[in-house]
């Protein structure tokens, strides 16, 4: 078991590694050239600025010193110059300073994370409950009115672009007729009250905007562990059918859930862009929005990587709790 | 169609009387499955009759409404797919319309049930132990230690070896005959006096396959149990049963003391499963003869004698009455023995003509 872990926590720094360098050189290789977006930002651009600049910033310098340098910055920190006398400091872990606010990557992450995280952790949660419910009360009742009306009515529901549901909660929920708090992210450690009051709209609206999916994975995974024979032999004993379905059945049937909403909650945590835009969030989504807007490559380089870290870190968990969810696995 | 098999002692006078008759008795049995392409006929007045103590085999092709029939005596058929008529006793209880209250009482705990494949039957995420100890705690009292050294009694007794061990590992640790031999142990576990085996050695290799068989008959003397033995290997049958009903198309055709369905068969199905056993002490070289075409659609059955499309006797029948007129099932020549088949003298065309082809 140990070793499991051991083996799949050196296979995700790899492949976190391997995402740095393909981030790094998509940026080397892109069209743009960060020294100009500077050079453009602060007045006149003469193309010997332009020229200090790029001195200044390294990019004069091959790929491979380059990377070496943004890799000693992650670890011990470096000094990034942006032109002459303008020198920043940038402790480990050192991401690069944003080319706008001249701000440490790694201090304006921690600034956004809270509000992308307790969007995420809640309204995911809340998604998994309901549509999972959902789905399995449908699968239980299978064939019934009950389960119709799920079903169909889920497929209305997800048929709706997701932007469209959150713009049109916003527009008449909280901008026309007040039935929600205002939205915004406040910290939770000043005032709790306030932190989900501002964060209960988008929370319900990702909530139930992204139910109906659970509600129809969950019915599809419960539907087919009751057809199981194992299912057979549990009601065979005398089980109540109550146990039957929750005991045998949902046990077995909530495996692929959990492997779903993991990446889900992954993606979640890269960043709720539409969520956090559309409720005035300031969140990691609207930053790496923000970052593409304004061509600030440190920000958006930042926040592909640690998207990707989340998705890697994700799969991880979802994979150990893989072998405590499913005996099969835990000796492999 | 209420006749008493060979080897029951009761006789037919006792039928009425609960404290006498065989423990499982099957009277008229019809099930049927409404589907969107129709009304599937999957069992039709189907009659038998087990008492303590012995083994009825029940043989049939795929779809022949074996399996269906004895799901229906646990009652484990979705009730709301399917309908049911005639009755079902055990132990004197009767079970077609019974609730679910009362079935969950018989289930596992008058009646149990093993099946075909022991690897998808068994729940992958819950250890063997667990497994036996949750049969036994539905039905019986006591705490959890008590339940899983019955477990542990359990596994032993079915002949798994270091059970105290073993009580603790998961199915996917198992080998195939040891998962059977968990199943038949969590199937014991409560002393069932009717035993339900739906093709049990049917997933398993050869060698495997009669320890099972042993296995069974070996749990059948200690608990005194009436066995039910389902499947389409009549060698598992001449090794284990007292009686044996052969069905197709739903229906039972013949009926008869093993020994009298193995040597004297009556009706040409029968002779058709004979036919296509691999004789390994005989000639090698010698083809197997299969039962030409398909099992009946149940959608759509046949007119007449559902096995009619495929006997290559129907002709010696006058007037073509195999494809209009359903045989009765009527005693046949020798004694205890039931055929559905409008064949005069069934017996003498077997010693004429198929004996030797079966042989």
């Amino acid at each position: 078991m140990f070793g499991y872990i051991l083996r799949r926590l050196v296979a995700a720094v790899l492949v976190v590694v391997v995402i740095s360098m393909i981030v790094f050189a998509l940026f080397f290789l892109g069209p743009s050239n960060p020294a100009a977006v500077i050079c453009n930002a602060n007045g006149r651009c003469t193309p010997e600025r332009q020229a200090t600049l790029e001195h200044a910033l390294g990019l004069d310098q091959s790929v491979i010193p380059q990377y070496g340098e943004f890799v000693k910055g992650v670890f011990v920190g470096r000094t990034i110059s942006v032109g002459p006398g303008a020198d920043y400091d940038c402790s480990a872990p050192c991401l690069g300073i944003s080319f706008r606010s001249k701000l440490e990557i790694t201090e304006l992450l921690k600034d956004k994370y809270p509000a992308t995280v307790s969007l995420a952790v809640v309204g995911g949660s809340l998604y998994l409950l309901i549509g999972s419910t959902l789905g399995i009360l449908a699968a239980k009742y299978r064939g019934s009115a009950t389960d119709r009306i799920l079903v169909s009515s889920s497929l209305v529901f997800s048929s709706i672009p997701y932007y469209l549901v959150a713009l049109l909660a916003w527009l008449f929920l909280y901008n026309e007729y007040r039935l929600f708090p205002e939205t915004g992210y406040f910290a939770v450690t000043d005032n709790p009250v306030k932190w989900a009051s501002g964060l209960l709209l988008p929370w319900l609206v990702l909530g139930f905007a992204q139910s109906p999916q659970y509600a129809r994975f969950g019915r599809g995974s419960m539907v087919e562990t009751l057809s199981e024979d194992f299912i057979r032999t549990a009601s065979a004993k005398g089980l109540p059918r109550n146990k039957v379905l929750f005991k045998h059945g949902l046990r077995a049937a909530i495996v692929p859930i959990v492997t779903i909403f993991g990446l889900d909650m992954a993606f979640l945590l890269a960043g709720t862009v539409f969520t956090e835009e559309i409720f005035d969030i300031d969140g990691i989504g609207a930053w790496g929005l923000d970052g593409i807007r304004l061509l600030d490559f440190p920000v958006i380089a930042a926040t592909v990587l640690v998207g990707a870290i989340f998705v890697v870190v994700a799969n991880l968990i979802v994979d150990i709790a893989y072998s405590f969810l499913d005996p099969r696995v835990r000796l492999a | 169609m209420t006749e008493v098999l060979e080897g029951t002692q009761q006789g037919p006078q006792a039928r009425s009387s609960s404290d006498t008759e065989p423990f499982l008795v099957v009277e008229d049995l019809t099930v049927q499955f409404p589907t969107h392409d129709g009304l599937v006929q999957a069992v039709s007045d189907l009659s038998y009759s087990v008492g303590l103590g012995e083994t009825l085999g029940i043989v049939g092709e795929s779809g022949s409404g074996k399996s269906v029939s004895s799901m229906a005596v646990l009652g484990l058929h979705d009730e709301k797919r399917t309908r049911m008529a005639g009755s079902i006793r055990i132990g004197g209880k009767e079970v077609v319309g019974a609730g679910d209250h009362t079935m969950r009482k018989i289930r596992g705990n008058d009646a149990a049930m093993i099946f075909q494949d022991p690897l998808t039957a068994l729940h992958p995420f819950y250890t063997i132990g667990a497994q036996i100890v949750e049969a036994y705690r539905l039905h019986n009292e006591g705490n959890k230690r008590t339940a899983k050294r019955r477990a542990v009694e359990m596994l032993d007794l079915v002949g798994i070896p270091q059970p105290d061990r073993r009580v603790d590992d998961f199915p996917h640790q198992f080998s195939g005959g040891m998962r059977q031999r968990a199943m038949i142990a969590m199937a014991m576990v409560n002393n069932p006096k009717l035993l339900i085996a739906d093709e049990p050695t049917t997933a398993l290799d050869v060698t495997v396959q009669a320890q099972i068989l042993d296995l069974i008959q070996k749990m059948q003397k200690e608990f005194g149990s009436a066995v039910v033995m389902i499947t389409h290997d009549l060698g598992v049958i001449a090794e284990i049963a007292d009686e044996v009903l052969v069905m197709y198309g739903g229906r039972a055709v013949e009926k008869g003391s093993c020994k009298q369905i193995l040597t004297h068969p009556e009706m040409p199905y029968t002779w058709g499963l004979l036919g296509s056993i691999a004789d390994v002490t005989g000639d090698t070289s010698k083809p197997l003869v299969p039962i030409p075409g398909t099992p009946p659609s149940l959608l759509n059955p046949p007119t007449g004698c559902a096995f009619h499309p495929r006997c290559v006797h129907k002709d010696k029948v006058p007037d073509g009455r195999c494809n209009s007129e359903l045989p009765e099932l009527r005693p046949g020549i020798y004694a205890n023995h039931l055929t559905r088949c409008h064949l005069p003298d069934p017996d003498a065309i077997y010693e004429s003509e198929v004996k030797e082809v079966v042989m």
